[in-house]
């Protein structure tokens, strides 16, 4: 074949192959996408006026101006404040750690040479599948043995690092940190840290950035561990929030005003860093 | 002059262990030896975290779990009981649980299998020539945000049974009203439609990676063979998304038969664990949460999880097999894996 007819190919692909979107397509995504966006409005919706508005039979499409009041009583009827704080404490903890230990063993299974190296990681790989989640009955007698149930590290202890973490990271670091880097740092006399810090961490970065906002909103969404072993006077925000919704007669102007309080850091962090995440995502898939 | 001799013999077996071998040199110092060192124990003290915690907190508990299932044992009580396998025969008598298996089953089904088309579909849609493509893709993941918490929060509401969005919405085309809490199908519907909103843009940005990561000449020779868009898409791109399809049916397994929040929350009567009037949807995460902490029987729903565990790995490998042989038999095979 020669080279104009490959020239030629590569031509009508690009003309018929990748055509430029019908409208169609743009009518299927938008709507798709007010069904994303449409659960959040109506929790602002009725969060912005008040419950009888659920009782009338055409519910009113614009915001009300209750919702700071509704956002108040929110604060009056569960240590709100607490609650965001020990989030904030349990996710940023949890978000640093996590990073640290995975970016630290990614670099050993994806540059390092050691004894047991392949069965290490293909173990890592196995934890992948199992599901802690139902160990939690042990992991609670142990925690009450250590007098630890209903304090903070209870949550942050068993998240310190995840297999998917030192997954991802070990996948990356083999991407994107040459060898002859890392030698040439030894021959400079850097030790096994100083490489790390000097050389990996700034490489991987963009990885590592995408694992901690991973790591924060899985962290800062757990609910059935943080219930099993935290309580009522000490609660994370979604406890709280669980808590506003278990009174004997759900006032729902109350309830989604938590639910919007709650949801709109991570959606400000969401809109930022968007971008970020998607792109994360997408290359988690490809590499893993 | 012993020093260096022992520092020479001792070199050389760890460097034909650890790295490359550096240039030979006559004598190690106290400085070189330390390097020699921290090559060869390094890499332990850097993947040591994940395994401490990973036993610690993990694999520990749950082999606990499977001591614990043979006692009788209350939350409160520090003496227990042997009972041996007493804990599974009534298990496997007990109503409730197959009740739950059944709940945890079909809302399973009803959200994986309609989430994976909807995903695939989507992000071909998605891997058109579309303007701000990014901004199309942040969009689809929005829902992901949301905490299961006020997801179920949120959605209890919209299918609330008298005032619920949902069911105005039907009254107004015409429709009956449903009971999405107390009818038995209804409600694993309605929980189902919470766990495909949260999760079908999320799987769609990694099917649409592995679509993106099919290299342009294999659909061109199809287009050149004559194939239109839709045998394009069936023959050429989703037999080449079969890894991809596996580790989203593999992934969503695991996590959906561990479902827990969503169908606490979806309770019409908030901060109850009976999943509905007559357990109509409570699934086997909340069955054991309610035995071990609410009626703190510690050896019953020890043996309860044990259960969901080995079941877990059982589906999550049949799995496996399905769909690598539904996703094969289209004409071309990836060599790649």
């Amino acid at each position: 074949m020669t080279a104009l007819s490959v020239a030629v190919r590569r031509h009508t692909v690009d003309a018929t192959g990748t055509r430029r979107a019908r409208f169609w397509v743009y009518g299927l995504l938008i709507a798709f996408l007010v069904g994303s966006i449409f659960p959040f409005y109506w929790s602002f919706l009725v969060a912005s006026r008040d419950s009888s508005m659920l009782t009338e039979q055409v519910p009113p499409l614009l915001p009300g101006g209750n919702f700071l009041a509704n956002a108040g009583r929110v604060f009056d009827s569960v240590p709100f404040w607490k609650a965001l704080g020990n989030s904030v404490i349990v996710s940023g903890t949890v978000t640093l750690t996590t990073v640290l230990f995975s970016t630290l063993a990614g670099f050993a299974f994806a540059k390092l040479r050691f004894r047991g190296r392949n069965a290490l990681f293909v173990f890592v790989v196995a934890t992948l599948a199992v599901p802690t989640q139902l160990g939690i009955i042990p992991l609670y007698m142990a925690m009450s043995e250590f007098g630890w149930a209903g304090d903070l590290q209870a949550v942050i202890v068993p998240n310190l690092v995840t297999a998917i973490g030192v997954f991802w990271m070990r996948q990356y670091t083999m991407q994107v940190v040459p060898y002859e880097l890392i030698e040439a740092a030894r021959v400079d006399g850097c030790s096994m840290l100083r490489v790390y810090w000097h050389v990996v961490l700034p490489a991987v970065r963009p990885a590592a950035a995408f694992l901690g906002m991973f790591t924060f909103m899985t962290s800062w969404n757990d609910f059935l561990w943080p219930l099993v072993v935290l309580n009522a006077e000490n609660p994370t925000v979604q406890l709280a929030l669980e808590r506003l919704q278990s009174g004997f007669y759900v006032d729902y102007s109350l309830v989604l005003a938590g639910t919007t309080l709650a949801t709109i850091p991570i959606l400000i962090v969401f809109i930022v860093l968007g971008r970020q995440i998607v792109a994360g995502i997408m290359q988690g898939a490809v590499k893993g | 002059m012993s020093g260096p001799v022992i520092a020479e013999t001792e070199r050389t077996p760890s460097t034909a262990a650890s790295a490359p071998p550096p240039p030979r040199e006559p004598r190690l110092t106290w400085r070189q030896r330390l390097s020699v060192a921290d090559v060869k124990w390094s890499p332990y003290l850097y993947i040591a975290p994940f395994f401490v915690v990973f036993g610690v907190v993990g694999l520990f508990p749950l082999l606990y779990t499977s001591y614990l299932s043979l006692f009788d044992r209350d939350l409160l009580d520090v003496e227990s009981t042997y009972v041996g396998f007493a804990n599974y025969a009534t298990l496997f008598r007990d109503p409730q649980f197959w009740n739950a298996l059944v709940n945890t089953i079909s809302i399973f089904v009803l959200s994986t299998g309609p989430q994976i088309v909807i995903a695939v579909l989507l992000a071909a849609l998605l891997n058109t020539r579309l303007r701000m493509p990014t901004t199309w893709r942040v969009g689809v993941l929005l829902p992901y945000v949301a905490s299961l918490v006020a997801l179920g929060i949120i959605f209890a509401n919209l299918f609330g049974p008298n005032y619920g969005l949902v069911n105005g919405l039907l009254e107004t085309l015409g429709f009956d009203r449903i009971d999405w809490q107390g009818n038995r199908f209804a409600s694993h519907v309605a929980i189902a439609v919470m766990v495909n909103w949260r999760w079908t843009g999320y799987n769609t940005l990694i099917v649409l990676a592995a679509m993106k990561a099919i290299p342009k000449e294999i659909t061109e020779a199809a287009m050149m063979d004559g194939a239109g868009a839709v045998r394009r898409f069936v023959s050429v791109t989703l037999p080449l998304l079969r890894p991809t399809l596996i580790f989203v049916v593999v992934t969503s397994t695991i996590g959906g038969l561990q479902i827990f929040t969503e169908p606490k929350l979806f309770d019409a009567m908030p901060g109850s664990n009976n999943g509905g009037s007559s357990n109509q949807f409570q699934t086997i995460t909340l069955y054991m949460y309610q035995t071990g902490f609410e009626t703190q029987h510690l050896g019953y729903a020890s043996a309860i999880a044990w259960v969901l565990f080995l079941l877990i790995i059982v589906i999550a490998v049949v799995n496996f097999l399905l769909t690598r042989r539904i996703a094969s038999t289209g004409v071309a095979e990836d060599g790649a894996r």
